[in-house]
């Protein structure tokens, strides 16, 4: 048989669709191929069958709604399709233009990356009632994400789903192994993008880099075959920052040196002429090391012993390796 | 071209244009293929197959009504149709990730509409609303609200701003007047794209990075030349005037090559890179090899690998001082 061209499907579907929401009854599959003019030229019933099938499950993946119901209450032997006119609609929602500007913002957020598609479709779903968008107001502002990584979107689809996945993951000494992962969340964190989840072969949570994923996502056994834990927070597994103190630190820098430090320091005074005491907070010694020992000889950490030990092993260590050879 | 657009994508597609086009009866054909994202063509295609489609029947009056005469697009008796379709799971989580995201910028003065769409939308999304929760976007933080905000209103207002900003790669604080053009979000940091009077070019400033913004009682329209820069090719395009330096790094400095712009990377047996890095000055150079401890060796060029040691040498000295 030959094969009806696009358009010709796609008239047939949306009869389809058509069909199914008009009628309040469930429509055994003799009505239906009555009421679908494509339908009712079909060479067998044969030819029908498979082609309602199909057709059937390609409305489902769409997210259209589509009921199996008995057609008459008192003989549950033979079963209708129908779908239901609220169950497939949009709810009736009236957002107000600011309201609508600022889901405009968070759908042009998506402008560049993979999920740019379904963000524009959201919002022109939302804004099929005429409602003016206020866009004036947020002139100027532009949040984006972007979606380099290969992996996002199966890994993305596996989050959303609850179904594990493997991967090979390369390490940043470029060794690489293959993983298996139950993924909890996808989570974009100073422009990278991460995915979290119970690492099936570790037997314990893990963080991944979608960038280091190389090759193809496959899928593990079935969708929603795992919960994530309720109190999951990807933001502190990924940062590895979790509670930690509040410490500070003096540090001197020469006058006009060490200008990130400045701009954060809690206190100013000047040393001497040639440098200033900063005063400054911080949660991770080994990051503010390296900031300090980035300025080389401009700045010098003075308190905490653990900081000044800190940077020191860093200068020892590039005279060890930048040294005459 | 992408690859034509299959049957079912269209029929989705179509789905969402009929309850667009029934509440905008009139419209010019042409705005409306440029809102749905389509060609006019597309439009006129769409519209003669919507022309033949209809309720159980399918006698003249049975059919949707479609007319585009004179480019104005009036479509009738689409009744079954005429509401969209529920969000899909990737539509729901691309809005309500992104209002999340919105939500957490500081200072945002649209927070109370941003919390208002969002509780409409996750009632709306139903059960998708509680799976989109599985994708989270942190926007940068580390701004100050008001730096934030004082960007913005001068940007809606083409009022002349003058910063004091931090060249971290050059670790200097410098002041410029800025003709603010937009307030973006890109890679985990925020940024003020505008005309800078010290460069007389255009330039993003890391929000993060300004010490302090003053908003001017001047002007502050960019000159008609000054066009924003594609972000999406690259935020940091190599100038002609780059310097190049070829670093030897160990395997706890591998991410080096994730984080910078490198040339060529090769990776040895025993799990050394070397990497070709290119940078507009040396001074942020030093600071990355001084940062790196131990971990990176300069290869080229000789005198940068000398100043390194050098420098090290003479802040070492200092402590014992």
């Amino acid at each position: 048989m030959a094969q009806p061209s696009p358009a010709a499907k796609t008239e047939r579907l949306l009869n389809l669709v058509i069909c199914l929401l008009y009628t309040r009854q469930p429509l055994s599959k003799a009505r239906i191929r009555d009421a679908v003019p494509q339908y009712g030229e079909t060479a067998s019933d044969e030819a029908f069958d498979r082609m309602f099938e199909r057709d059937k499950d390609e409305l489902r993946e769409l997210g259209i709604p589509l009921r199996i119901e008995p057609i008459d209450s008192f003989f549950d032997d033979e079963t209708g399709y129908r779908i239901d006119r609220r169950e497939y609609a949009l709810p009736e929602i009236a957002f107000e233009p600011d309201e609508l500007a600022v889901l405009g913002l968070a759908s042009r957020t998506w402008q560049q990356a993979s999920l740019a598609g379904p963000a524009a479709t959201a919002l022109r779903k939302l804004e099929a009632a005429e409602v003016e968008r206020d866009t004036e107001s947020l002139v100027g502002l532009e949040p984006r994400v972007r979606t380099s990584e290969p992996a996002f979107n199966p890994v993305k689809d596996a989050a959303l789903r609850r179904q594990a996945v493997s991967f090979t993951y390369r390490k940043a000494g470029g060794e690489a192994t293959t993983r298996q992962l139950q993924p909890w969340t996808v989570t974009n964190w100073h422009g990278r993008w991460y995915v979290t989840g119970f690492d099936l072969d570790r037997q314990a949570p893990r963080v991944f880099r979608l960038s280091r994923i190389d090759g193809a996502v496959k899928r593990l056994g079935k969708p929603g075959a795992y919960d994530v834990p309720a109190d999951h927070d990807p933001l502190t597994m990924i940062d590895g920052t979790d509670s930690r103190e509040t410490m500070t630190a003096t540090v001197l820098v020469r006058n006009g040196a060490g200008n990130t430090l400045r701009r954060r320091a809690r206190q100013h005074t000047d040393e001497d002429g040639e440098f200033t005491r900063l005063t400054v907070d911080f949660g991770d010694t080994e990051v503010l090391a390296d900031e300090i020992a980035g300025f080389g000889p401009a700045a010098r950490a003075v308190e905490p012993p653990e900081l000044v030990e800190a940077v020191l092993r860093r200068l020892r260590g590039s005279i060890e390796r930048n040294g005459a050879a | 071209m992408a690859a034509p657009e299959s049957a079912t994508a269209r029929l989705a597609r179509l789905l969402t244009m009929v309850p667009w086009l029934v509440n905008r009866q009139g419209i010019d054909i042409a705005r409306a293929a440029a809102e749905l994202g389509v060609s006019t063509d597309q439009v006129e295609a769409d519209l003669a197959l919507l022309f033949v489609c209809g309720t159980p029947g399918h006698l003249p009056d049975d059919l949707i009504e479609a007319d585009w005469d004179g480019g104005r697009v009036f479509l009738r008796n689409a009744d079954t149709i005429a509401r969209p379709l529920r969000l899909g799971l990737d539509e729901a989580t691309a809005l309500i990730v992104g209002l999340r995201a919105l939500a957490a910028v500081p200072g945002l003065d649209e927070r109370d509409a941003v919390d208002r769409a969002l509780a409409k939308l996750v009632d709306a999304a139903g059960d998708a609303s509680e799976v989109s929760d599985r994708v989270k976007v942190a926007l940068a933080a580390a701004v100050p609200s008001d730096t934030l905000s004082t960007a913005r209103a001068a940007v809606a207002a083409h009022r002349r701003l003058h910063l004091s900003y931090v060249v971290a790669s050059r670790d200097e604080t410098t002041e410029r007047d800025v003709d603010p053009m937009r307030v973006v979000s890109l890679d985990g940091n925020w940024y003020l794209e505008g005309w800078c009077h010290r460069a007389q070019d255009v330039r993003l400033f890391r929000l993060d990075r300004v010490a302090s913004i003053e908003t001017l009682d001047v002007d502050g329209t960019p000159p008609t030349g000054a066009r924003p820069r594609d972000l999406d090719t690259d935020l940091f395009t190599a100038g002609p005037d780059d310097l190049r330096a070829t670093l030897q790094l160990q395997p706890e400095a591998a991410w080096v090559v994730d984080y910078y712009p490198v040339e060529s990377v090769e990776r040895a047996a025993d799990g050394t890179l070397t990497a070709s890095i290119r940078a507009a000055d040396l001074t942020w150079l030093r600071q990355l090899v001084w940062r790196l401890g131990g971990a990176a060796r300069v290869l080229e060029p000789a005198e940068l690998r000398d100043e390194v040691a050098a420098g090290a040498a003479a802040a070492l000295a200092s402590y014992d001082a």
